[in-house]
């Protein structure tokens, strides 16, 4: 068990690999119960998003459509990344990082007190979150709660519905297909247990770091920052700015094109790659941000941030211990829906 | 836990068995490997090194870190277990049997000092709170 943003968590439940693989091949299940439920309601709460955050609000057309966006400083560094939802023109819900939960909403009601006074912005410790991911997991929600299956199973991904007390999200953190289903803590402990009693395994956050590294997609806290910008962190395709549109960080964006970019890496010497390890190109110096063995490829992958100019294909030393070893710059998502990219 | 009673043990959670020639195994306790989770990577001293006692000499790497192994005693490394380059798994699977190198000890008198299996498991309970 490790603290996890004040959460108790499990690395692992058996072995980590197993339960990656568990999750690449058939269905596995994560309380990621950490992560915090934040409600915006009001009159003018869309155009206060569009405000707020980096990617535009005004991509959400049809109710229930999610918006994976980061929320910037003025200073163009990265407060966190979450996830918003829009449901009717008065109550987006947003998912945010457990370690940053209290600092994003005291920033949001910060912000919401100079522009949009009138937003009602509530927190949900009593919602848990069961993230099902996997090839069957939907199937496998179906066995285990079977009146949600007419209500999702046209679910399009990064689509949620409600569902009495639940909200189901076709989303999540893996790469494959599944649900991240926010339902009351009370009732939580029944709804995992029947699922684990359909054959779906308990996941940790072990796995769940490989998994996530695997599908390309940033870690808060460690691919990015308050210090570093979005277009530094490989988000640049959620960030809007070629809009008339105006946001937080927007000009300090324009101001300040990145230096540095976050690319893929492929271990090609044996060892295993770690963050914080300094990179050696023909244009600088970097660091890996992410770094792991990925069991999918049975290599070693990381994410690194390293100056403009290096690109795929490009081959690069890394500084493990005493020796110098050599990676290959790779385009990422390493791995998607069970296949290998690279 | 079961740990071999014919073993003997350091604080750093290494094995040592002594061969009937006077040199010694080295590998990772079962306790170790558990602590670790599934192995990916090992890195094995070369052999003909002189090491010093508690001298990093190995590196055991599982998914979710790396961790150094000590040098038990004072001597020359006469032996790596090439197997683990492709089958570092087996180390989780068989911590007794994976051994990761052999040394010719200085002194065979800095083995028998050692923890034996009772002082081991006494270590690790202790560490444990």
């Amino acid at each position: 068990m490790v603290d996890f943003g004040g959460w108790d968590m499990p690395v692992n439940y058996g072995s980590q690999i197993d339960e990656h693989r568990q999750v690449r091949n058939d269905a596995g299940m994560f309380d990621v119960s950490h992560m915090r439920v934040l409600d915006m309601r009001g009159e003018g709460v869309r155009a206060f998003l569009r405000y707020l955050l980096a990617n535009n609000v005004d991509k959400l057309t049809v109710p229930g459509k999610a918006l994976y966006s980061a929320m910037l400083l003025e200073s163009g560094g990265v407060i966190d990344d979450l996830i918003v939802y829009f449901m009717t023109e008065d109550w987006f819900r947003i998912v945010v990082n457990a370690g940053t939960a209290d600092k994003d909403i005291a920033w949001m009601k910060l912000q919401a007190a100079k522009h949009a006074p009138q937003l009602e912005i509530t927190d949900h410790p009593e919602l848990a979150m069961i993230a099902v991911q996997g090839p069957n997991a939907r199937e496998k929600v179906w066995e285990a709660l079977p009146g949600s299956k007419k209500l999702t199973e046209n679910l399009m991904p990064f689509r949620a519905v409600e569902l009495g007390k639940m909200f189901i999200a076709r989303t999540g953190y893996t790469g494959e297909d599944g649900f991240e289903i926010m339902i009351p803590a009370i009732s939580a402990p029944y709804f995992w247990a029947t699922l684990a009693g359909k054959g779906v395994k308990p996941i940790g956050l072990g796995a769940r770091d490989t998994l996530r590294l695997e599908a390309g997609m940033n870690l808060y806290g460690q691919d990015m920052n308050e210090s570093v910008g979005p277009l530094e962190s490989g988000l640049a395709w959620t960030v809007d700015l070629k809009s008339t549109r105006d946001f937080i960080g927007k000009v300090s964006l324009l101001a300040n094109p990145p230096s540095s970019q976050l690319i893929g890496l492929l271990l090609l010497d044996r060892g295993v790659l770690r963050s914080h390890q300094q990179i050696h190109t023909s244009h600088g110096t970097g660091e890996i941000t992410s770094g792991s063995f990925s069991p999918t490829l049975e290599r070693s992958i990381a994410l690194a941030r390293v100056p403009n100019g290096v690109q795929a294909g490009d081959t690069v030393q890394v500084a493990i211990r005493d020796k110098m070893l050599a990676a290959q710059v790779v385009k990422y998502p390493f791995v998607r829906k069970g296949k290998a990219l690279i | 836990m079961n740990n071999p009673s014919n073993l003997k043990y350091t604080a750093s959670h290494e094995w040592v068995k002594t061969e009937a020639d006077g040199t010694i195994t080295v590998g990772i306790t079962q306790h170790a490997q558990e602590l670790l989770g599934d192995m990916v990577f090992v890195e094995a001293p070369t052999v003909g090194r002189k090491l010093k006692t508690k001298e990093e000499c190995a590196v055991v790497e599982s998914v979710k870190a790396a961790a150094d192994v000590y040098a038990p005693v004072a001597g020359e490394v006469i032996a790596a277990n090439s197997e683990l380059d492709s089958s570092p798994e087996n180390i989780n699977s068989d911590p007794y049997g994976a051994w990761i190198f052999k040394m010719k000890p200085d002194n065979t008198t800095d083995v028998t000092a050692l923890m034996d299996a009772s002082a081991y498991q006494a270590h690790v309970d202790s560490e444990a709170h």
